[in-house]
C-alpha cells in the first residue's frame, strides 16, 4: 500500500509536469493549428539556458532568464517561420516544427556534449516524508508551482480579454478577425505561453529524481504529446487530465515492473503511448476533444 | 462614406469575382446590394472588411475608400478600428462561448471601456432576448436568435458602417421581418448599413439605395423604391413573372408605381 501511494504521488508530480507541457501544446494548436513537434527541444532549450545562466545570474536569475529565453524562442518561431506560412496545410506546419526540432536538438546535443549538466536547485535532492510516503522536494514543489500556474492559466483563459480572443479565434478565425481580433497576436502570445510553460516544466523535469540536463530530456518531454492527444488536442482541460493520467500510468508501470516483467524491462516509458492508443480506440477525438475538428 | 470605384478582384489569381464594380454608400444611409449566387456580393464585403486575403483573394485594380481613407492593404483590425464592421454570412457566432463572451469578443477591437459598456446596453435594449440569456452558450440558440447575436456582436465595436451579409439566410419569414425592423432601428440610431441580400423584398423595403450586382459588375442602381418598380428587379428578385406584368406595383415599399424607373438597362442574365 505504501508503495502504491508513493508511486501514485510521484506519478502525480510527474503528471503535472506533463500537464504543463501539454497545456502549452494545446494552446498553440488551438490558436495557430500547429501541432508543435518541437516542444521537447523547446523544453530542453529552457533547461539548458537555465544551466548556463545560473552561474552568472544565480539560480533565480538564471531560472527567470531561461524561462524568458524559451518564451522568446517560441515567439520567434511563430513570427519568423509560421507567420509566413499562414493558411498552409496543417501537415506542412507540423513538418516545419519537426525541422526546427531537429536543428535545435542537434545543436543542443553538440553544446551539452557527453556531460550531464545539473541545475543547482536550492532545494537540492532533499526528500520529504508524508507519513511513510516519500517524495523529493523538487517534485513536491513541481506540484505546487504547476497547480498555481495551471489555475492562473485557466482563470486567464476564462476571464481575460486574451482568453476570450483566444477562444473566439480558435472557434472561427475569420469571424474573430472580423471583430477586430488580431489573429497574429493571438498566436504569437500562445507561443510565448507555450514556451514559458515548457521551460517551467523543464526546470522541474531535470531535477531530482531525474538525472540532470541531457538530450534525452527532450524525448521525455515528448511524452506530453500523448497526454495532449488523449485529452483531446483542442481541450485545455483534457491536457490537464491527460498529463496526470500519463504521469500516474508511467509511474505505476515503472514501479511495478517486477510484477510486469512479462512485458519486458523499461515498459514504463512505453506506457504513455499504450494509454494513448487505448483511449483513442474508445474515443477517437480524445477524452474531451471536439468530435469534428476540421473546419472549412 | 464608403466609395468603391472600378473594383476588380480575383481569387487565387484566376477566378474573377468582381469586374469593375462601382458603389457608393452615403452617410447614415441603408444601402443594399442584390444579386444571385456568385454575383460577387460577399466579395464586395470582404474587400471592404479586409478579409479577402483569408480567402486568397486580391484587389487587382480599383479603389475602395472610407471617408476618404484608402482601405486597400489595411488589415481587418485596422478597418474595424476605423468604424467598419462586417457581420458574416451564416452568422458564424462563437457557439462554445456564452452570449456575454460573444459580445465581449465583438468589442475586443476597441479599447474604450465606456464606449463598450454603452454598446452593450444598446445591444441588450435592441435584443431583450439576449439580455435574458446572457450566460447561456450561444450554440443553444435558434437561428433567429443567433442572427441577432451576430448583429449585436457586430455593434459592440460601435461601427459607423455595419456590413450585413445575408442576415435573412435560412430564417423563417416572420423572423426575416424582425431582422428588417432591427436594421431600420440600427439605422435610426445613426449607423449606416450596407445590406447584402438575396431576399430582395425585405432588402428593398428597408434600404434607401439599392445596387444590383451581376457577374461582378453593378448592372442597376438607384433609390430602392424606384428599383423595386423596375421590370428587371420585379422579375428576377421579387418573384413577379412576366405574366404578372399588369400588377406593376412595388412590393412592400412606400413608393408609388407611377414613378418612372431611373435606370432602364436590363440585366444581362435570364432577361430574355
Amino acid at each position: 500500500m505504501t508503495q502504491f501511494l508513493s508511486l501514485l504521488l510521484n506519478g502525480i508530480s510527474l503528471g503535472v509536469i506533463y500537464s504543463l507541457i501539454a497545456l502549452g501544446f494545446v494552446v498553440i494548436f488551438k490558436s495557430s493549428e500547429v501541432v508543435s513537434f518541437m516542444h521537447g527541444s523547446l523544453l530542453l532549450v529552457g533547461a539548458y539556458s537555465i544551466v548556463r545562466l545560473q552561474d552568472p545570474l544565480g539560480f533565480w536569475g538564471g531560472a527567470l532568464a531561461g524561462i524568458a529565453i524559451t518564451g522568446i524562442l517560441g515567439l520567434l518561431v511563430d513570427r519568423l517561420l509560421l507567420a509566413r506560412m499562414r493558411g498552409a496545410p496543417v501537415i506542412s506546419l507540423a513538418i516545419l516544427t519537426i525541422g526546427v526540432d531537429i536543428v535545435l536538438i542537434t545543436e543542443l546535443t553538440r553544446l551539452i556534449g557527453p556531460d550531464i549538466l545539473n541545475i543547482n536547485h536550492p532545494w537540492g535532492g532533499q526528500v520529504l516524508h508524508l507519513g511513510s510516503v516519500g517524495i523529493t522536494a523538487n517534485r513536491a514543489l513541481a506540484i505546487v508551482v504547476a497547480a498555481v500556474l495551471i489555475a492562473a492559466f485557466f482563470a486567464a483563459f476564462k476571464y481575460s480579454n486574451w482568453g476570450v480572443a483566444m477562444r473566439a479565434a480558435a472557434e472561427d478565425g475569420e469571424a474573430a478577425a472580423l471583430m477586430g481580433i488580431r489573429l497574429g497576436r493571438v498566436s504569437a502570445l500562445a507561443w510565448v505561453v507555450g514556451g514559458v510553460l515548457a521551460a517551467v516544466a523543464g526546470l522541474f523535469l531535470v531535477g531530482s529524481p531525474t538525472p540532470g540536463v541531457t538530450p534525452a530530456v527532450a524525448a521525455v518531454a515528448l511524452r506530453a504529446f500523448p497526454a495532449a492527444i488523449l485529452g483531446g488536442l483542442d481541450s485545455t482541460g483534457g491536457a490537464l487530465v491527460g498529463g496526470l493520467l500519463i504521469g500516474v500510468a508511467e509511474s505505476l508501470a515503472t514501479g511495478y515492473q517486477d510484477q510486469l516483467a512479462f512485458l519486458g524491462r523499461g515498459f514504463g516509458s512505453v506506457v504513455p503511448y499504450v494509454v494513448m492508443i487505448a483511449v483513442l480506440l474508445v474515443r477517437p477525438s480524445g477524452l474531451f476533444g471536439t468530435r469534428e475538428l476540421t473546419r472549412v | 462614406m464608403l466609395s468603391v470605384r472600378e473594383m476588380h478582384v480575383t481569387y487565387g489569381g484566376t477566378v474573377r469575382a468582381l469586374r469593375g464594380a462601382d458603389l457608393e454608400v452615403a452617410d447614415r444611409q441603408v444601402a443594399t446590394v442584390l444579386g444571385s449566387n456568385g454575383a460577387g456580393k460577399t466579395t464586395l464585403l470582404r474587400a471592404t472588411s479586409g478579409t479577402l486575403r483569408l480567402h486568397r483573394g486580391r484587389i487587382d485594380s480599383g479603389s475602395i475608400t472610407f471617408d476618404g481613407t484608402d482601405l486597400a492593404g489595411k488589415d481587418p483590425a485596422q478597418i474595424v478600428g476605423m468604424g467598419i464592421v462586417q457581420v458574416p454570412e451564416g452568422r458564424r457566432i462563437f457557439t462554445r462561448l456564452t452570449v456575454e463572451e460573444n459580445l465581449r469578443a465583438g468589442g475586443l477591437g476597441s479599447r474604450d471601456r465606456a464606449a463598450k459598456a454603452t454598446a452593450e446596453r444598446r445591444v441588450y435594449d435592441l435584443f431583450p432576448v439576449l439580455a435574458d440569456r446572457r450566460s447561456s452558450r450561444a450554440g443553444l440558440f435558434s437561428g433567429g436568435e443567433q442572427q441577432m447575436l451576430a448583429i449585436g456582436r457586430g455593434l459592440m465595436a460601435n461601427p459607423k458602417l455595419l456590413l450585413l451579409d445575408e442576415p435573412s439566410l435560412g430564417l423563417a419569414p416572420q423572423m426575416i421581418g424582425r431582422i428588417g425592423e432591427v436594421i431600420r432601428e440600427i439605422h435610426r440610431q445613426g449607423t449606416a448599413v450596407l445590406l447584402v441580400e438575396q431576399n430582395a423584398t425585405m432588402a428593398l423595403a428597408v434600404a434607401d439605395t439599392a445596387f444590383v450586382l451581376d457577374i461582378g459588375k453593378v448592372s442597376l442602381n438607384g433609390p430602392a423604391a424606384e428599383l423595386a418598380a423596375t421590370d428587371a428587379v420585379q422579375r428576377l428578385y421579387l418573384g413577379h413573372g412576366a405574366t404578372e406584368e399588369s400588377e406593376h406595383g412595388p412590393v412592400d415599399t412606400g413608393a408609388s408605381a407611377t414613378n418612372p424607373p431611373r435606370t432602364t438597362r436590363t440585366l444581362s442574365r435570364w432577361s430574355a
